[in-house]
């Protein structure tokens, strides 16, 4: 019960459902996505994605940071564009939702097992996850969502 | 990464324009005491060559490493060469009473380190070589590994060895620390889930952001960073790169970094020692 405190505390009530074992409603926990070869059909959360939101977090350092590693010519305002992965300008005209989002989630499974790509929204990553992000996700359910719906206006 | 990507933004500005990105070809263009900062890689190895992480640089950060009046880590070193001839400890001796000019008696020395001992039955790395003389041989306290005093001293028995080729012992009783070494290079860490060989192997010459990807290699140690605004030792930079992938570092001289070191080295046979290195 101490250690459930102590998550709650951090995440909020979100996580205290989730290790109680209570699925809220409308939000998938990462164990329970279903991947469908290396497609994800269902939406994580109830709530539609959000492009606005979800440009801000493609850029941003703390949360999904894919410019680290994507060019995207979408975000030219913006320096210092990574060339580890492909550009994404123009990858919704290459992969439906579905697939976009198996990517996000897992790109192991997604893409390949060997790739560099973090799994945005799983909790069992790397040996020796520092304790702060421990059990955690890099993104949560909507800001996954939110990033698939930017994506998304990412058309050739 | 977060941090590393920011800070290197911040020097990567600094250090202006990227227009001399990349490896450099031997003869060319070259650090201050070093002939070689590209080689041919052993036979079935995991890399096509070997290169230094002198050619990841911009050109003014370069420059830095050209001159040994504008190198910032011969600060370190003529510190160093201070506290070699300062007694210290209750033997009433310095490093020079037994070790005397280190030009000639270090030389070499560097290059070798991490070096296997028979009495103790496992290797020491240069820090623990120079804490093993301060008590045993000097009867002196131990230095901290990432005080001044250590760097300095690091910083000029490496520089000893500068422009000789690395030459770590990597068979006999030192296989096993090898062997532990490559795997921990690469096994994934960190809540991103990646392993030192996902960036210095498989994505060497290519930006991750702000910062162009070296081969992460070792043979610059300690060296000059300016986002530290001072000489760092090899396990500060590990455990840096395992904090910025959200992993939890080993410790400075911990088994699992001494092991990394060993077959860092290894794996950068061919380049030449450039202590005191200079890197954004
Ligand atoms: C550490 C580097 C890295 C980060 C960070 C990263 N990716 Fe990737 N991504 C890759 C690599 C590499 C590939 C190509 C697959 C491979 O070869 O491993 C890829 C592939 C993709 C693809 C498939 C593209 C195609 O054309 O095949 C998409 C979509 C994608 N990433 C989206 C993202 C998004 C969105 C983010 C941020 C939430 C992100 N990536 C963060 C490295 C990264
Ligand atoms: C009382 C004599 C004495 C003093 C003082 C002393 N050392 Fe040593 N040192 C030795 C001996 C003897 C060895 C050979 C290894 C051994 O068996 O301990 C050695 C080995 C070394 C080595 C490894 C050399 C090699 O070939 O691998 C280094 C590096 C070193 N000392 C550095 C220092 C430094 C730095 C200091 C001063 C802080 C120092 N020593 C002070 C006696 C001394
Ligand atoms: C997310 C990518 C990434 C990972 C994973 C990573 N590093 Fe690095 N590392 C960097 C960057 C960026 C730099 C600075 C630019 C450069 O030299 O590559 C760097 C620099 C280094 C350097 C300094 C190289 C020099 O010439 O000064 C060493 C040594 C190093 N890394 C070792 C490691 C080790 C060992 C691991 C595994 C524990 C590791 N790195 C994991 C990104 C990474």
């Amino acid at each position: 019960m101490k250690h459930a405190k102590k998550i709650v505390t951090v995440c909020g009530a979100v996580v205290m459902a989730w290790s109680a074992g209570i699925a809220i409603a409308g939000v998938t926990k990462p164990g329970d996505v279903k991947f469908d070869d290396t497609k994800v059909t269902a939406p994580l959360t109830n709530e539609a994605g959000d492009a606005a939101k979800g440009k801000l977090l493609f850029s941003n350092r703390k949360k999904g940071n894919c410019l680290a590693c994507h060019v995207n010519k979408d975000l030219a305002d913006k320096p210092f564009h990574g060339e580890i992965g492909p550009p994404l300008d123009g990858v919704a005209s290459r992969y439906s939702a579905s697939e976009m989002r198996g990517i996000l989630i897992n790109a192991k499974v997604a893409l390949s097992d060997e790739t560099i790509m973090p799994g945005f929204y799983m909790v069992n990553t790397g040996a020796r996850v520092a304790k702060k992000f421990k059990g955690k996700t890099i993104l949560s359910a909507q800001q996954i969502e939110d990033i698939l719906a930017y994506l998304q206006t990412l058309k050739e | 990464m977060r941090g590393l990507i920011k800070a290197a933004v911040v020097f990567a500005l600094a250090a202006g324009g990227f227009a001399n990105f990349g490896p450099v070809n031997a003869g060319e263009d070259l650090p201050a005491g070093v002939t070689v900062v590209k080689a041919p890689a052993a036979k079935g190895g995991p890399l096509a060559e070997i290169l230094s992480g002198w050619g990841s640089r911009s050109k003014s950060t370069q420059q830095l490493q050209q001159d040994d009046f504008e190198n910032p880590g011969y600060l370190w070193v003529d510190k160093g060469e201070t506290l070699w001839n300062t007694v210290d400890g209750k033997a009433g001796k310095s490093c020079a009473t037994c070790h005397d000019d280190a030009s000639v008696s270090m030389k070499g020395v560097g290059a070798a380190m991490p070096k296997w001992d028979a009495k103790l039955g496992r290797p020491m790395t240069l820090e623990q070589r120079v804490n093993a003389c301060r008590t045993d041989n000097m009867e002196a306290k131990e230095w901290k590994w990432e005080s001044d005093q250590m760097l300095s001293m690091t910083a000029y028995v490496k520089n000893q060895s500068r422009g000789m080729p690395v030459n770590v012992q990597a068979d006999g009783p030192m296989e096993p620390w090898v062997k532990r070494g490559k795997e921990l290079y690469y096994t994934r860490v960190g809540q991103l889930n990646m392993s030192c060989a996902n960036c210095h192997e498989a994505n060497y010459g290519k930006f991750i952001r702000a910062d162009y990807l070296s081969q992460g290699q070792s043979n610059g140690f300690p060296t000059y960073r300016l986002k530290w605004q001072k000489v760092g030792s090899l396990h500060r930079r590990f455990k840096g790169c395992m904090k910025n992938i959200r992993a939890k570092p080993y410790k400075r001289g911990s088994d699992e970094f001494v092991a990394m070191e060993i077959y860092l080295a290894q794996r950068g046979k061919g380049l030449q020692v450039e202590s005191p290195a200079v890197r954004n």
